[in-house]
């Protein structure tokens, strides 16, 4: 395949940044995106110009680590896909594709396509967390827990913190990547003793951070490469309501 | 080679007195402790936040001390422990089938073919089931029971039901389980975290390792970090091949660096190959996938009979016209033969011209008799996102038609020599999870990866290192002093050198040389003719690497091209190191398979009068040949036997 990519360059934070356009040929179609990539940046060495860093790792869908913005689409138009999983044959010859970094206030651009994502860890360490002592814990089976509530527990634990979910909305709000965490833990028999306090922590960290409001427009759940649902953003809105009435209540 | 004795090195396994079951009891109390109030006069830096790391950081932070982790990913959640797909091993005996503590420990004693140290293996299976509580009350999410209890399943090498997963995504959860304890630790200040950090040396002052020094991958800052004691949880080397399931930024420079300084480097020969990987599609591949082990729980590996088949439809090839060779050689196990034994299967039957596939390395892996046993709805509640992985990466449906697998470099039991307390030769430097070489010999069981990282993280080290604290006692050095400098200005001095390199070739296309050779060479079948070879051209390309590689741009900044350079120049020597250790262990033993010593029908013979031993390299400066040490293993509580899967 041919393709013609225009690629987002910046050299660091404060750069203005520009796109930059390159023809690339011989790009098989079994091959994976960033494999197109490497394949870019293979040929760009060979002409002189400093490659295009963006994000990777695993290359199999689950770190989180890989982003990009596909054709104004975060990981592309493929549903339930991340960029690292997305192949050629998804594309056609003679495809102009527009390459961007996940762009959002609180996901500033490093270099090129690379963002910081740090402020999802600060979420997390607000509260997306079960205390629990190394060596105190209870047998795994003193505690059943319905099949039904583990199924949705795991069901919100497969968001892999890419950062789709902000990237695809207008106000660049982190509610989809939130309500998963503390949906995750909140569903819990364990995770109930600091239900209150966990959302409360994490929602007002997400503030923190600098992400916008949701509105219910629903464009992170469509983005979001693990399906996580929009019922996990209401079931946050519940829980944070009910502990803020708690909390006034105390 | 001569094979020298143990002079420089100290190689006492410390392996504790008593009944092998007591051992670890014993142990805990000889072991010193370090008060409550003291333990926060010590700072311990922790590389790596993958399941050993991550474990140990939120542990050892959450005990008290001061640590500071590190990890080159933009946040510790990312580390490669996260992309384990199918479980978890733990000798609870919930499923009342048989399993304990002694089953689960024989289990990988002869899994690893008798090259795992007995005392190790031992507590491993011990703390097996309190990882699994830990992680229970963390939230994992694991699959249960309608009655709410854990649910089980089987896994390769066992008879028993002792894996515990969540979906096809084991690893993320025990992992987001590791970081979300880890998150807890760094918001109440104990642990501080450094993402995009990448650790390039190990500083010893007097035989003791006293800090880092790392290049922060965004700015390009080299800085060095002091403490009173350095574990390294930085995972295997599988990368050497180029192609591996392991991710991209996996590499050997935290070890290989730590074995340059110093630190015994245990069996690198011992790679795993995991049989069920999607198949090499081209040129352009950058990585293998794998698709979980527990596939085989209801899939069938065949190939066809006659080689004139094998460019058919699968679907067209008739019963009779297929050879479900696992099945056939390995009766008892079947399908489920150990990792080792599957792939060298494949390869062989592969190497008969029975290939299938487009790339013409594969065999099939068919759920047609599951899926009209059990339905449809059923193998895609258990596989689900296994199938849908596998048609995006090859646009194939593999409820329609059976799966194309081929082994694939996976995992490497070898790693850092360490001693009972998980010690490196270096007295401060400990290496946990697949850093280090002790629990699983010559050949890992599925599931156990994770077990051993977890519990090296949560279980071992809290106790190991109040022991080397409370005996060496506080002596953090000061980041300017002479030694720390020294290091630094080393460090410096070679990413210069690599920036300052504007030759023609990519790191990359090294790295994908390398990876033939390794791959050919030193993969599934050695020899000794091969791996000379290997050695002469590794030499070679590393000679040409240092003449004409071309990193662009600077190192003042993010340069993905730099890093590469850097690792793979590790590579480069280490993938040496890893041939001429596998042509000094002259036998066949779990992934480790030498020709020159198979039976007729080609099972692997092991020689264990001269071979029951771990070979512990030490290096003895740059084009020095390093010197083979041994550590003897004693089986005191099984007997060596022909590992038969038959």
């Amino acid at each position: 395949m041919k393709l013609f990519l225009k690629v987002w360059r910046q050299d660091n934070r404060n750069d203005e940044g520009r796109f930059e356009t390159h023809t690339l040929d011989n790009v098989s179609e079994d091959s994976s995106f960033l494999e197109m990539m490497d394949q870019l940046n293979e040929q760009l060495l060979e002409e002189g110009t400093e490659p295009v860093v963006f994000d990777h790792d695993c290359r199999e869908g689950i770190c989180g680590m890989c982003s990009l913005t596909i054709n104004g689409l975060p990981h592309g138009t493929e549903n339930s896909t991340t960029t690292c999983q997305l192949h050629m044959r998804k594309f056609e010859d003679g495809d102009t594709i527009t390459i961007e970094p996940f762009r959002a206030k609180a996901f500033p651009v490093v270099k090129d396509l690379v963002v910081d994502r740090s402020a999802f860890d600060s979420i997390t360490q607000a509260g997306g967390f079960i205390t629990v002592r190394t060596g105190s814990a209870p047998d795994g089976n003193a505690l059943p827990v319905p099949k039904d509530d583990s199924d949705k527990a795991m069901d919100a634990a497969a968001c892999i913190g890419c950062g789709a979910c902000v990237a695809s909305c207008k106000n660049a709000s982190a509610m989809l990547f939130t309500s998963a965490k503390a949906g995750h833990l909140n569903m819990l028999p364990q995770g109930q003793a600091e239900k209150d306090k966990r959302v409360l922590a994490m929602v007002s960290a997400m503030d923190e951070a600098g992400f916008g409001n949701c509105r219910n427009y629903g464009e992170c759940s469509a983005a979001c490469p693990k399906d996580i649902s929009l019922d996990y953003i209401a079931k946050l809105n519940r829980d944070h309501a009910k502990a803020k009435i708690k909390s006034i209540f105390a | 080679m001569t094979y020298l004795k143990s002079q420089t090195m100290n190689l006492d396994s410390n392996i504790p007195e008593g009944p092998l079951a007591d051992k670890w009891d014993n142990h805990r109390f000889s072991s010193k402790l370090v008060n409550p109030a003291n333990k926060r006069k010590y700072k311990i830096i922790v590389v790596g936040s993958g399941l050993a790391g991550g474990s140990a950081a939120a542990t050892l932070g959450e005990l008290g001390y001061n640590v500071d982790c590190f990890c080159y990913q933009d946040s510790p959640r990312r580390a490669h422990s996260i992309a384990a797909q199918g479980g978890i091993n733990a000798a609870k005996n919930y499923q009342n089938d048989g399993d304990s503590i002694h089953r689960l420990f024989y289990d990988t004693v002869k899994g690893g073919d008798f090259r795992s140290r007995e005392a190790n293996v031992y507590r491993l299976a011990q703390v097996s089931t309190n990882i699994i509580d830990q992680c229970v009350a963390q939230g994992v999410p694991f699959a249960r029971e309608y009655g709410g209890l854990l649910a089980n399943r089987s896994f390769g090498g066992a008879q028993v039901s002792r894996t515990f997963y969540a979906r096809g995504q084991t690893g993320q959860q025990l992992l987001l389980g590791a970081y979300s304890a880890l998150s807890r630790q760094i918001s109440a200040g104990q642990v501080k975290m450094h993402t995009r950090d990448e650790m390039l040396d190990i500083v010893v002052v007097d035989g003791h390792a006293k800090g880092i020094i790392t290049r922060n991958l965004a700015t390009g800052e080299t800085k060095a970090w002091t403490a009173d004691a350095v574990l390294l949880c930085t995972g295997g080397y599988g990368n050497v091949y180029y192609l591996s399931t392991n991710a991209i930024g996996c590499n050997v420079t935290a070890t290989f660096r730590a074995y340059r300084r110093g630190a015994g480097f245990a069996n690198p020969c011992f790679t795993q190959i995991h049989p069920t990987c999607i198949p090499v599609a081209g040129d352009h591949q950058s990585k293998l996938t794998l698709m979980s082990e527990s596939l085989r729980n209801d899939g069938r590996v065949w190939v066809p009979k006659n080689a004139e088949d094998a460019g058919k439809n699968p679907n067209d090839i008739a019963e009779a016209d297929r050879d479900y060779y696992l099945e056939r050689k390995y009766p008892s196990f079947g399908n489920l033969a150990p990792r080792d034994i599957s792939s060298r299967s494949a390869k062989e039957a592969c190497d008969e011209g029975r290939a299938v596939g487009p790339g013409g390395r594969g065999v099939y892996l068919d759920f047609s008799d599951s899926i009209s046993r059990l339905g449809e709805t059923a193998i895609r509640e258990r596989y689900g996102n296994l199938f849908q992985m596998y048609e995006r990466i090859t646009g194939e449906n593999a409820y329609q038609r059976p799966m194309r697998i081929y082994p694939a470099i996976h995992y490497t039991m070898g790693g850092l020599w360490v001693d009972y307390n998980l010690m490196t030769t270096i007295p401060g430097c400990f290496a946990l999870g697949e850093a280090n070489f002790s629990d699983h010999g010559a050949n890992r069981l599925g599931a156990s990866a994770l077990m051993q990282g977890l519990s090296d993280g949560y279980f071992v080290i809290p106790y190991t290192i109040g022991d080397y604290l409370a005996k060496s006692g506080a002596g953090a050095i000061s980041p300017d002093s002479p030694e720390v400098k020294e290091v630094m200005e080393s460090v410096r001095e070679r990413v210069d050198q690599l920036v300052s390199s504007k030759g023609k070739r990519s790191s990359r296309s090294y790295h994908k040389e390398l990876g033939q050779i390794m791959w050919e060479y030193a993969g599934m079948a050695r020899n000794e003719k091969g791996l000379n070879k290997a050695i002469g051209q590794i030499q070679d390309l590393r000679d040409d690497f240092n003449k004409n590689l071309l990193v662009p741009g600077s190192g003042d900044n993010l340069n993905a091209e730099l890093e590469r350079a850097g690792r793979v120049r590790d590579f480069l020597d280490f993938g040496e190191l890893l041939c001429r250790d596998a042509l000094e262990r002259n036998e066949s033993c779990g992934g480790h398979f030498r020709e020159e010593h198979q039976t007729e029908d080609g099972e692997a013979v092991r020689d264990d009068e001269n071979f029951a031993h771990a070979a512990v390299w030490e290096f003895d400066g740059d084009g020095k040949t390093p010197n083979r040490h041994q550590e003897k293993l004693t089986y005191d509580n099984v007997k060596l036997a022909v590992r038969s899967y038959k």
